[in-house]
């Protein structure tokens, strides 16, 4: 991104995940959200990468079926003992 | 007037050093909760480094040995999670060069070959009245689609089918709800690294979204 230019919609899909993780510098935001007052189609491509990492959001497992293996505790009640951990 | 009361939470996050603390008295449940806890990511995690299941789970097992045996001199500069991780990751890669396999992290700033995050074909071109605008508009997402079963599965097989480093980037941050920073530690790599894989897993399965929701967005 130039100084003095705006910024374009193909430049905007670029630097989207800089800007949604907060690191871009101040210059480029603003020339970012000014693009976005004046652009319904990238408003709508930032709509469309927030419904996306919601969707992605919505894959965390609710529960979890992993169960702790037996030889796991056995090594954990052998180190509460104060037992040396077995080498891998 | 009395006040409703108080509603109980059921499964209230533990703070890293009551996990610590009831660990190191030897609360075996506190142990099977954190097992529980990290081992489906563990297992994902560990089997993108070294492609074989049963290896996988070897590594995760080693990994859990290996935690037993710092836990007492564990400090906790990095939180318990990204300790652990850091642990996995290590010996992922130990096995995974062991074997003679690439590493998915093996190269400093390597994120793999530069792809748009957008087909180029949507924007103007050079020479047009507003290169590099949409040629058309996308379309909004269908919210109430958003979350049906059949979405999410279509997510889950985009991410699925990701690079190794982009699918594990996207699946710690965005599955999993991990920060940067805790990503970045975990998997050993720079905030700029974790910062573009991020980007590309997420523009990818944006796509992917896009083309099931949305499967003929125009073109002209």
């Amino acid at each position: 991104m130039s100084s003095t230019r705006t910024i374009t919609c193909r430049e905007l899909t670029e630097v989207l995940t800089d800007y949604l993780e907060g690191v871009m510098p101040v210059e480029d935001r603003v020339r970012f959200e000014a693009h976005l007052a004046i652009c319904d189609g990238c408003v709508t491509y930032v709509t469309q990468m927030r419904q996306t990492i919601e969707a992605a959001r919505a894959l965390h497992p609710a529960h979890v079926e992993a169960t702790a293996p037996d030889d796991l505790l056995d090594a954990f009640r052998a180190w509460q003992r104060g037992e040396p951990v077995p080498e891998p | 007037m009395t006040s409703a009361p108080e509603i109980e939470i059921v499964t209230p996050m533990r703070s890293d050093e009551e996990t610590l603390a009831a660990l190191r008295r030897g609360d075996e449940r506190v142990f099977v909760e954190l097992v529980e806890q990290h081992q489906t990511l563990m297992l994902r995690v560990a089997s993108r480094y070294v492609r074989n299941q049963a290896v996988a789970e070897e590594v995760v097992q080693e990994t859990w040995l290996g935690v037993l045996k710092g836990l007492r001199n564990f400090e906790g500069r990095a939180s318990l999670k990204t300790w652990i991780f850091r642990i996995l990751t290590n010996r992922a890669i130990t096995r995974a060069e062991r074997e003679g396999r690439a590493v998915p992290f093996s190269s400093v700033g390597d994120t793999g070959p530069d792809e748009p995050a957008v087909d180029p074909d949507r924007f103007r071109p050079e020479g047009d009245r507003w290169p590099g605008g949409w040629k058309c508009f996308p379309d909004p997402l269908p919210e109430d689609r958003l979350l049906e079963r059949e979405t999410l599965a279509v997510i889950d097989s985009a991410i699925a089918e990701l690079p190794d480093r982009q699918h594990l980037v996207i699946s710690m941050r965005d599955i999993e709800g991990w920060s940067a920073d805790e990503v970045c530690q975990a998997l050993q790599i720079s905030e700029a690294n974790q910062r573009v894989l991020l980007h590309r897993a997420r523009s990818k399965v944006r796509r992917c979204l896009e083309a099931y929701l949305d499967p003929a967005p125009a073109l002209t």
